[in-house]
Protein backbone atom coordinates (compact mmCIF):
# COMPACT_ATOMS: atom_id res chain seq x y z
CA UNK A 1 0.00 0.00 0.00
CA UNK A 2 1.27 3.32 -0.38
CA UNK A 3 0.26 6.28 0.70
CA UNK A 4 -0.04 8.06 -2.97
CA UNK A 5 -2.81 6.06 -3.11
CA UNK A 6 -4.35 6.37 0.40
CA UNK A 7 -3.78 10.41 -0.15
CA UNK A 8 -5.56 10.09 -4.22
CA UNK A 9 -8.36 8.31 -2.42
CA UNK A 10 -8.92 10.87 0.55
CA UNK A 11 -8.48 13.49 -2.58
CA UNK A 12 -11.48 11.97 -4.15
CA UNK A 13 -13.50 11.44 -1.03
CA UNK A 14 -13.14 14.61 -0.05
CA UNK A 15 -13.34 16.65 -3.14
CA UNK A 16 -16.95 14.75 -3.94
CA UNK A 17 -20.04 15.21 -1.69
CA UNK A 18 -21.22 11.82 -2.37
CA UNK A 19 -18.47 9.11 -3.84
CA UNK A 20 -19.30 5.68 -4.27
CA UNK A 21 -16.31 3.19 -5.52
CA UNK A 22 -17.65 0.08 -7.24
CA UNK A 23 -16.91 -2.02 -10.38
CA UNK A 24 -17.69 -0.84 -13.16
CA UNK A 25 -19.69 2.57 -14.08
CA UNK A 26 -23.17 3.03 -13.26
CA UNK A 27 -24.06 2.73 -16.60
CA UNK A 28 -22.43 -0.61 -16.60
CA UNK A 29 -22.58 -1.76 -13.71
CA UNK A 30 -19.89 -5.21 -13.18
CA UNK A 31 -21.22 -6.95 -9.91
CA UNK A 32 -24.53 -7.08 -8.42
CA UNK A 33 -23.59 -5.59 -5.14
CA UNK A 34 -22.36 -2.28 -7.01
CA UNK A 35 -25.52 -2.67 -9.20
CA UNK A 36 -27.84 -1.93 -6.26
CA UNK A 37 -25.55 1.04 -4.82
CA UNK A 38 -26.06 2.73 -8.07
CA UNK A 39 -29.70 1.82 -7.97
CA UNK A 40 -30.26 2.71 -4.71
CA UNK A 41 -28.41 6.36 -5.27
CA UNK A 42 -30.33 6.56 -8.39
CA UNK A 43 -33.55 6.31 -6.60
CA UNK A 44 -32.64 9.23 -4.24
CA UNK A 45 -31.90 11.20 -6.57
CA UNK A 46 -28.79 12.67 -5.90
CA UNK A 47 -25.49 13.64 -7.56
CA UNK A 48 -22.70 11.52 -7.26
CA UNK A 49 -19.41 10.53 -8.17
CA UNK A 50 -18.36 6.78 -9.36
CA UNK A 51 -14.73 5.49 -9.35
CA UNK A 52 -14.43 2.04 -11.20
CA UNK A 53 -12.15 -0.09 -9.07
CA UNK A 54 -11.58 -2.49 -11.89
CA UNK A 55 -9.97 0.47 -13.86
CA UNK A 56 -7.11 0.95 -10.87
CA UNK A 57 -6.06 -2.25 -9.22
CA UNK A 58 -4.00 -0.19 -6.68
CA UNK A 59 -7.55 1.72 -6.01
CA UNK A 60 -9.21 -1.30 -5.89
CA UNK A 61 -6.73 -2.53 -3.05
CA UNK A 62 -6.21 0.91 -1.49
CA UNK A 63 -10.24 1.80 -1.08
CA UNK A 64 -10.37 -1.48 1.30
CA UNK A 65 -7.26 -0.21 3.87
CA UNK A 66 -8.31 3.08 3.52
CA UNK A 67 -12.18 2.32 5.17
CA UNK A 68 -11.28 -0.98 7.02
CA UNK A 69 -13.68 -2.11 5.03
CA UNK A 70 -13.07 -5.34 2.60
CA UNK A 71 -15.45 -5.31 -0.22
CA UNK A 72 -16.85 -3.03 -2.66
CA UNK A 73 -19.01 -0.70 -3.30
CA UNK A 74 -18.28 1.57 -0.46
CA UNK A 75 -20.39 5.31 -0.35
CA UNK A 76 -19.12 8.26 1.20
CA UNK A 77 -20.65 11.17 1.91
CA UNK A 78 -19.12 14.61 2.88
CA UNK A 79 -15.85 12.62 3.53
CA UNK A 80 -17.32 9.85 5.96
CA UNK A 81 -17.52 6.47 4.98
CA UNK A 82 -21.21 5.51 5.58
CA UNK A 83 -20.86 1.74 4.12
CA UNK A 84 -21.54 -1.11 1.51
CA UNK A 85 -24.35 -2.29 -0.44
CA UNK A 86 -26.28 -4.25 2.35
CA UNK A 87 -26.07 -0.68 4.97
CA UNK A 88 -27.10 1.00 1.94
CA UNK A 89 -30.24 -0.56 1.57
CA UNK A 90 -30.38 -1.40 4.80
CA UNK A 91 -30.61 2.73 5.94
CA UNK A 92 -32.55 3.16 2.75
CA UNK A 93 -35.71 0.99 3.74
CA UNK A 94 -35.08 2.97 6.80
CA UNK A 95 -35.10 6.30 5.61
CA UNK A 96 -32.26 7.02 6.69
CA UNK A 97 -30.18 7.38 3.62
CA UNK A 98 -32.71 9.76 2.26
CA UNK A 99 -32.51 11.78 5.65
CA UNK A 100 -28.19 11.74 5.80
CA UNK A 101 -28.03 13.03 2.31
CA UNK A 102 -30.71 16.04 3.62
CA UNK A 103 -28.83 16.49 6.87
CA UNK A 104 -25.30 16.59 4.56
CA UNK A 105 -27.40 19.32 2.01
CA UNK A 106 -26.10 16.76 -0.90
CA UNK A 107 -27.10 18.69 -3.74
CA UNK A 108 -29.69 16.53 -6.34
CA UNK A 109 -29.02 14.79 -9.17
CA UNK A 110 -31.00 17.49 -11.57
CA UNK B 1 -16.98 -21.89 1.00
CA UNK B 2 -19.56 -24.23 3.13
CA UNK B 3 -22.49 -22.39 4.72
CA UNK B 4 -21.82 -23.93 8.09
CA UNK B 5 -18.55 -22.61 7.91
CA UNK B 6 -19.20 -19.41 7.30
CA UNK B 7 -21.54 -20.03 10.14
CA UNK B 8 -19.71 -21.52 13.05
CA UNK B 9 -16.76 -18.57 12.23
CA UNK B 10 -19.22 -16.28 13.13
CA UNK B 11 -20.67 -18.03 15.98
CA UNK B 12 -17.14 -18.71 17.03
CA UNK B 13 -16.35 -14.97 17.17
CA UNK B 14 -19.42 -13.48 18.64
CA UNK B 15 -20.53 -16.47 20.51
CA UNK B 16 -24.05 -14.84 21.10
CA UNK B 17 -24.77 -14.46 17.74
CA UNK B 18 -27.76 -16.56 15.98
CA UNK B 19 -26.70 -16.97 12.62
CA UNK B 20 -28.84 -17.83 9.76
CA UNK B 21 -27.24 -18.64 6.26
CA UNK B 22 -28.95 -18.50 2.78
CA UNK B 23 -27.55 -20.08 -0.06
CA UNK B 24 -29.12 -17.87 -2.66
CA UNK B 25 -28.04 -19.46 -5.91
CA UNK B 26 -27.93 -22.93 -4.50
CA UNK B 27 -24.48 -22.69 -5.94
CA UNK B 28 -22.18 -23.00 -2.74
CA UNK B 29 -20.98 -19.76 -3.75
CA UNK B 30 -23.72 -16.60 -3.53
CA UNK B 31 -24.65 -16.48 0.60
CA UNK B 32 -26.98 -14.17 2.12
CA UNK B 33 -25.95 -14.20 6.40
CA UNK B 34 -28.37 -12.71 8.70
CA UNK B 35 -26.52 -12.09 12.33
CA UNK B 36 -28.85 -11.08 15.41
CA UNK B 37 -26.58 -10.70 18.87
CA UNK B 38 -27.14 -8.75 22.07
CA UNK B 39 -23.51 -8.07 21.41
CA UNK B 40 -24.17 -5.57 18.60
CA UNK B 41 -26.40 -3.35 20.69
CA UNK B 42 -25.08 0.10 20.64
CA UNK B 43 -22.74 -0.87 17.79
CA UNK B 44 -23.45 1.43 14.28
CA UNK B 45 -24.00 -0.68 11.37
CA UNK B 46 -20.99 -0.16 10.27
CA UNK B 47 -19.04 -1.50 13.58
CA UNK B 48 -21.73 -5.03 13.52
CA UNK B 49 -20.82 -5.33 10.05
CA UNK B 50 -17.04 -5.02 10.54
CA UNK B 51 -17.09 -7.58 13.78
CA UNK B 52 -18.33 -10.47 11.23
CA UNK B 53 -15.92 -9.72 8.49
CA UNK B 54 -13.29 -9.50 11.51
CA UNK B 55 -15.16 -13.49 12.08
CA UNK B 56 -14.24 -14.20 8.86
CA UNK B 57 -10.50 -13.56 8.85
CA UNK B 58 -9.70 -11.98 5.84
CA UNK B 59 -12.19 -14.48 3.72
CA UNK B 60 -14.58 -11.60 3.05
CA UNK B 61 -13.62 -10.22 -0.51
CA UNK B 62 -11.82 -13.15 -1.02
CA UNK B 63 -12.87 -16.29 -1.30
CA UNK B 64 -16.68 -15.13 -0.27
CA UNK B 65 -17.24 -12.35 -2.56
CA UNK B 66 -20.71 -13.02 -2.61
CA UNK B 67 -22.12 -12.55 0.94
CA UNK B 68 -24.74 -10.17 1.36
CA UNK B 69 -25.17 -9.52 4.91
CA UNK B 70 -27.46 -7.77 7.29
CA UNK B 71 -26.88 -7.68 11.50
CA UNK B 72 -29.47 -6.62 14.01
CA UNK B 73 -29.93 -6.69 17.79
CA UNK B 74 -32.48 -9.32 19.35
CA UNK B 75 -35.39 -7.70 19.56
Amino acid sequence: MTDAVQQRIADIVTGNDVVLFMKGTPLFPQCGFSSRAVAILEHLGVAFESVDVLQDQGVRQGIKAFSDWPTIPQLYVKGEFVGGSDIMMEMYEAGELQQLMADQGVASAN
Amino acid sequence: MAADEIAEMIRAAIPDAEVEITDLAGDGDHYAARVVAESFRGLSRVAQQRAVYAALGGRMGGVLHALQLTTAVPN
